[in-house]
């Protein structure tokens, strides 16, 4: 099993991966603890104040981890446009600064609750007793309060440390490399190693912090300063084993970015080999949310990214209405120009939804266009994904061709494929690039009346980027060579389960098919 | 002869909501003098204690401690001035007894030096073993030695004055008796005032020099103990006659020379 490729890729990434991790959770805690103590200090003699401090908390720790650090993201984006607007100044709403804030939020809880527990569970005679020898307010506080509290508040900070450190691979999404790299990649390319690696990584990382800081707090607690000095150098010794690495690397490094499905994982790697091979460092930087992705771009937090001319055409230009495929790029490259982001051309093949049946069933009713198909649908049963059938390009479809199937259901799109495989479904929406069409000997029927809008894979560059003519020159072998057939097959090699599966591979194998073109 | 007063109080009164813990006290404590403050539970006694040092603050009345009126001093200051003890010791668990009892001089800011002297001082006067409790915690030692720890904390500041509240009742008969008569010789040798709280009445007639009797926070009456039994108010006479009633039973009850 250890001869597996994959694992040494796996291991290949985790300086970068760990080291991100652990900086971001560092960080969340540190940030999660200065302001959590003070509070609780603060609140233990107030119920009223106390009390929706500790409500605040635990309505934060209601909020799925994933939501809460998809939710800074564009809280931070608009406290960026107002402070450049107002100050002149702006910061990177991207990665580091919405992942740090939204675990500090989720670390104070526990630090909250367990402060203000252990500070009020405090005999009250002993408090009494400090007073009596004479001691201030802070004296009693620093020389007995929190001395007392000390195994209370250090359980809650271990409980704090533990979600961070498992919550930080959620910050995937928003930017922020972490060992969720793993788990993302592996989950959108099926590659198993990679979210056992990602999650076995990140559990080795709780329980060592958990069993680093337990040994602090037992020294603590027992005025052992061996123990203490261990657990303290254990952590010092963590933090620093993780962070070196990655230090001191080139932060001029160009970021390719990819949303979070296999197309886009393979494409990132395509570009960042290309950009390596023209002598630009580069890193991919995957797993993006899709509205992240595009704010990034345009933010310049990452320098590239493949996106589909349909989609920013509804999402960004919030257009309704449908152009030919050239017609729809060019106006789009005008349209974006206007943010300095520069639609450097596309990659050659669509990404669009597209009605999908199986060959044989086509060929023996001589369906080979929509068109074609509108005659048979009122003995047919259609699926689509959670999201198709409320688009606008259903309506579209419906309208143009006249489509009335006798029944329509939604699935998950892995599913969708078994379905029209086994017959349970006659028709699908499927995507025209997806390596499954082929796997199953499907057809995508043609469009003729174009209902459907087009998504053709477009190469983005960030506003930095515009003048930038060694990167242009770097990709410009790219433009136009990928076919659809050649992604489709990639695609279905990223779908596998297997040592040639794994983004990088099949990236390289790509370029293997379409360099020479 | 003001000057002379070690603690003053002069009408006071303390009332917690509608209960009037102590209710128009006056009451003269000379230098040197070691008073017993006894009185039921909910007499007020405990409160009369803690104005005293400010842990508590008077409603009305003024309490003036070594001819300066409290309120004119500050309080931590004041609480660094007069040893208490406290009822169950009152030590702090994480800190050994070396620095418990070191922790009113650190606090007044003395060298390291002296505190460790001091400490030693006092383990050696308070009849504890250096090399055996130093540097233990108080979990780890007996009621007695705790309560002894307790004395020794109070006294490291060396105050001329030291309020302790029922420092005995929690303890064993023997060790109770033996800790008491020690406490008199040490209040003897150091020439403190000592104003102690405590329920027992036979221990109140054997250690002190004056008794003061509260009952529903009053001062009900004051003086040496042969005083008070000539004293014309029945709840006075009646605590003060108890621990001899209790002697004659006992004699009923075992043979004269019996234990000796």
């Amino acid at each position: 099993m250890m001869a597996d490729p994959r694992w040494g890729e796996a291991l290949s990434h985790l300086p970068d991966y760990l080291g991100n991790h652990v900086r971001v959770s560092l960080a969340a805690l540190a940030l999660g603890l200065v302001v959590s103590l003070p509070l609780a200090i603060l609140t233990r003699n107030r119920p009223a104040p106390r009390g929706i401090l500790l409500a605040f908390a635990s309505i934060v720790q209601t909020v799925p981890g994933l939501a809460l650090l998809a939710l800074f993201y564009p809280l931070l984006l608009l406290a960026a446009s107002v402070t450049l607007n107002w100050f002149g100044v702006s910061f990177s709403a991207f990665g580091f600064l919405p992942a740090m804030l939204a675990l500090a939020l989720y670390s104070m809880l526990p630090v909250l609750r367990n402060g203000i527990t252990g500070l009020n569970g405090i005999d009250p005679a002993l408090i009494e007793a400090a007073k009596g020898v004479g001691m201030t307010a802070r004296q009693s506080l620093v020389m007995v309060e929190l001395p007392l509290a000390l195994p209370v508040i250090m359980a809650g900070i271990r409980t704090a440390a533990v979600w961070v450190i498992g919550t930080a691979t959620l910050s995937t999404p928003i930017g922020q490399t972490s060992l969720g790299n793993y788990i993302f990649a592996g989950l959108q390319t099926q590659n198993w190693v990679f979210v056992l690696f990602g999650c076995f990584a990140s559990a080795l990382l709780a329980l060592a912090v958990d069993q680093l800081l337990g040994l602090i707090e037992n020294g603590l607690r027992h005025r052992n300063r061996l123990r203490a000095g261990l657990g303290a150098f254990g952590i010092a010794a963590l933090v620093l084993a993780t962070l070196v690495p990655t230090m001191g690397r080139s932060s001029q490094s160009y970021l390719v970015g990819a949303k979070t499905f296999a197309e886009q994982y393979v494409l990132s790697a395509l570009l960042r080999d290309r950009l390596q091979a023209a002598g630009l460092p580069a890193t991919a930087r995957s797993g993006l949310g899709s509205s992240v992705v595009f704010e990034a771009l345009k933010a310049g937090d990452i320098d590239l990214y493949v996106d589909y001319s349909g989609t920013l055409w509804a999402n960004q230009l919030h257009r309704t209405d449908i152009k030919p495929r050239a017609e729809l790029v060019a106006e789009l490259k005008t349209a974006l120009a206007r943010d300095n982001i520069t639609l450097l051309g596309e990659l050659g093949f669509e990404n669009a939804y597209a009605l999908v049946m199986p060959k044989k069933r086509a060929d023996a009713l001589g369906i080979h266009t929509i068109a074609d198909l509108a005659a048979h649908t009122s003995t047919m049963s259609v699926a689509g994904d959670y999201e198709f059938f409320s688009r606008p390009e259903w309506a579209a479809l419906q309208k143009a061709y006249g489509l009335q199937f006798n029944a329509q259901r939604q699935m998950q799109p892995d599913f969708m494929y078994a379905a029209i495989a086994s017959g349970e479904v006659d028709v699908i929406a499927g995507y025209t690039s997806d390596g499954l069409i082929a796997k199953y000997d499907l057809v995508a029927l043609d469009d003729p009346k174009q209902a459907i809008p087009p998504y053709d894979a477009i190469l983005l560059l960030a506003p930095k980027r515009a003048a930038d003519e060694r990167l242009k020159t770097a990709l410009g072998p790219l433009l136009g060579k990928i076919d659809i057939t050649t992604m489709r097959e990639a695609n279905l090699r990223a779908s596998g389960n297997d040592a040639n599966s794994s983004p990088d591979v099949v990236a390289k194998w790509l370029w293997e098919k379409v360099g020479g073109r | 002869m003001p000057s002379k007063l070690a603690i003053s109080y002069a009408h006071v009164t303390k009332s917690f909501g509608a209960l009037r813990a102590v209710d128009d006290v006056s009451l003269d404590i000379a230098e040197g003098e070691f008073l017993a403050v006894v009185g039921g539970s909910g007499s007020g006694k405990t409160t009369l204690l803690r104005v005293a040092n400010r842990l508590i603050e008077a409603d009305g009345g003024t309490i003036t401690v070594e001819g300066e009126d409290v309120q004119n001093i500050d309080p931590v200051a004041l609480r660094r001035r007069i040893g208490y003890v406290f009822q169950s010791g009152g030590l702090f668990p994480h800190l050994s007894v070396a620095d418990n009892i070191g922790i009113t001089p650190r606090l007044l800011g003395a060298p390291a030096a002296e505190i460790t002297a001091r400490v030693d001082e006092l383990i050696e006067l308070m009849q504890l073993d250096r090399a055996s409790h130093r540097d233990r915690l108080p979990e780890a030692l007996s009621g007695g030695q705790r309560q002894r720890v307790g004395v020794a904390r109070a006294l490291a500041a060396k105050p001329r004055i030291l309020l302790m509240d029922e420092p005995f009742g929690a303890l064993d008969p023997l060790t109770r008796d033996a800790l008491g008569e020690d406490f008199r010789e040490l209040h003897r040798k150091l020439g403190l005032t000592t104003v102690m709280i405590t329920h027992d009445m036979t221990e109140a007639i054997l250690l002190a020099d004056r008794i003061a009797v509260m009952r529903g926070g009053k001062l009900l009456a004051q003086g040496p103990p042969a005083e008070l039994s000539a004293s014309s108010d029945a709840y006075v006479l009646e605590l003060l006659r108890t621990p001899r009633r209790q002697v004659e039973r006992l004699n009923a009850l075992l043979p004269q020379n019996g234990a000796a």
